[in-house]
């Protein structure tokens, strides 16, 4: 039986594009481009063209790109590049109850560490409201951090007016754009952020390398020290073969934007209207249209997503849930209960997460599965009444 | 990280359903932290004749209430009663470690279900 693999926001399979991209420098283009002898100068070359590529599909300048490995050291280094490279010692820095942990225990760090820290509440469909946002702002507030397009639930930030609004405080703005690059148009420009983080293997890139953008002219201190690379931002031999991976992957994703983009929504769209009038008492999580493209997000009351997980991974599809059951803590998602669900409600999700080896026919499997599992688990819950419609 | 113990009776549940005429019944658990048991019994002779289960839960949780449903069932109630949380983990030839407190709870479950019995059968 072929698996149908429904969870792209965990990760992605490299194109085959990228990978050959790719090849050459994991084999005979292997020479460290710092050498200056013309192995050396030709892998740089090839490195500064990826740069030019990552920049291009953001409408950023190549000077504004470093590479990192991956979303959670763009996060580290946005964050702790911005705080720790102040010239003043402390001061307050906002961020929402929705971030991935990349953001949260990144801040939190610092909140242990001489800064002030606010967590900014959503309303129920994820979403930053600027009132919110202009009542926590203070005279020492010097950064706002904003997932893009969330994680779980896919809700969709109105990023341009959340910039206007923190940039007429002084507040410079960073925001994870994992999840969001390659999925919607991103202009750096026309949004007014001033860094954005972002991750191969979100973009059918390879895993272990990203990027953040930071804007010319901001004063960042670096995280990891040693040998000056990138700038002297981000020490350390570069990942050349990721780097290229990732230079690729950008450039296939922003053309995606007006071809594979749409396919994976109409499927998406698809998707969550046959399930929700399929199924009684089921819910969509996150905003109704301000939502990834890929992301379908459901709740199903009376039951528990971890079972519901299994049970569709015994029938060959890839799933993920936000329920505590299925998480190392065993607390429910952080992103579920901030927009207001109860621990009970929030065992019942289930991500789907779509992406380019998805089809039509892959949808209809998915659409008999998901209620016949939900029916099965409802008829032995001893919650509820159990049925479908 | 479950065993194909647990899967098999994960997936294929025994003795599941609500038992109109039980002579006990059994809930343990709470829906907020993630597992709602209820076991039903019929006792015929102090001997269990029937058992049944509904359950809210994860993997283990439904596998742990399927499992003490068929070590219940043939056992007189003071058998039944010595049946404890490592034996049905045991049976399922074990369980994750994290899923050892939150879910196995079937065998307090079906304790509480005996406990009902005699509470409305006094002296049995
Ligand atoms: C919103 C968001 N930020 C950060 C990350 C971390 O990215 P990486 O796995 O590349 O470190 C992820 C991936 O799970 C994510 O979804």
């Amino acid at each position: 039986m072929k698996r149908i693999y429904m969870d792209h926001s965990g990760t992605t399979p490299i194109d085959p594009r990228v990978l050959e991209a790719m090849m050459p420098f994991l084999t005979e283009k292997f020479a460290n481009p710092s050498s200056i002898y013309t192995e050396g100068r030709e892998v740089r070359a090839s490195l500064d063209q990826a740069r030019v590529q990552v920049a291009k599909a953001l409408n950023a300048d190549a000077g504004e790109i470093t590479f990192t490995s991956g979303g959670t050291e763009s996060d580290n280094l946005g964050i702790k590049g911005i705080a720790l490279g102040r010239k003043e010692k402390g001061g307050h820095i906002i961020t929402t109850t929705i971030e991935h942990h990349a953001v949260t225990h990144t801040v939190d760090y610092l909140g242990e560490n001489g800064f002030d820290i606010s967590f900014l509440p959503v309303n129920k469909y994820g979403q930053v409201e600027l009132e919110t946002l202009e009542n926590e702002i203070r005279d020492d507030t010097f950064l706002l951090s904003l997932v893009y397009g969330n994680n779980e639930i896919g809700t969709i930030q109105d990023m341009r007016d959340i910039v206007k609004l923190a940039h007429k405080h002084d507040v410079l703005v960073h925001t994870d754009a994992v999840q969001a690059v390659a999925k919607i148009p991103i202009d750096v420009k026309d949004l007014g952020v001033d860094l954005l983080s972002l991750s191969g293997h979100k973009i059918y890139g390879p895993k272990g390398i990203g990027a953040l953008y930071a804007r010319k002219g901001l004063r960042l201190a670096a995280v990891q020290h040693g040998g000056g690379h990138e700038k002297n931002l981000r020490s350390g031999t570069e990942n050349v073969a990721g780097v290229i991976g990732l230079g690729k992957a950008m450039e296939i994703g922003e053309i995606g934007l007006t071809t594979e983009i749409p396919r994976v929504k109409a499927m998406r769209d698809r998707l969550v209207k046959c399930i929700l009038s399929e199924l009684e008492d089921s819910y969509l999580n996150g905003h109704p249209e301000k939502r990834l493209p890929h992301n379908a997000h459901f709740r199903f009351s009376y039951i528990e997503g971890e079972a519901l997980l299994l049970n569709l991974d015994m029938m060959g599809i890839v799933a993920s849930t936000g329920s505590a059951c299925s998480s190392k803590s065993l607390k429910a998602s952080h992103v579920l209960l901030a927009i207001g669900l109860t621990p009970e409600q929030a065992h019942g999700s289930l991500r789907l997460t779509l992406g380019k080896g998805n089809t039509d026919e892959e949808i209809d499997t998915v659409l008999e599965a998901v209620p016949k599992v939900v029916k099965k688990l409802r008829a032995m819950s001893p919650l509820g009444h159990g049925g479908g419609k | 990280m479950y065993s194909e113990k647990v899967m098999d009776h994960f997936m294929n549940p025994r003795n599941v359903g609500e038992m109109k005429d039980a002579d006990g019944v059994g809930e343990v658990g709470n829906p907020t932290c993630g597992d709602l048991m209820k076991i039903y019994i019929k006792v015929e002779n102090g001997i269990i004749t029937n058992v049944m289960f509904q359950t809210f839960g994860c993997g283990a949780a439904i596998a742990t209430s399927s499992m003490i449903t068929e070590l219940a069932k043939g056992k007189t109630i003071d058998e039944a009663l010595k049946l404890t949380r490592d034996d049905v983990a045991e049976e399922l030839d074990g369980l994750p470690p994290i899923k050892m407190h939150c879910s196995n709870l079937s065998a307090d479950a079906l304790r509480a279900a005996i406990e009902d019995y005699r509470k409305k059968n006094p002296g049995k």
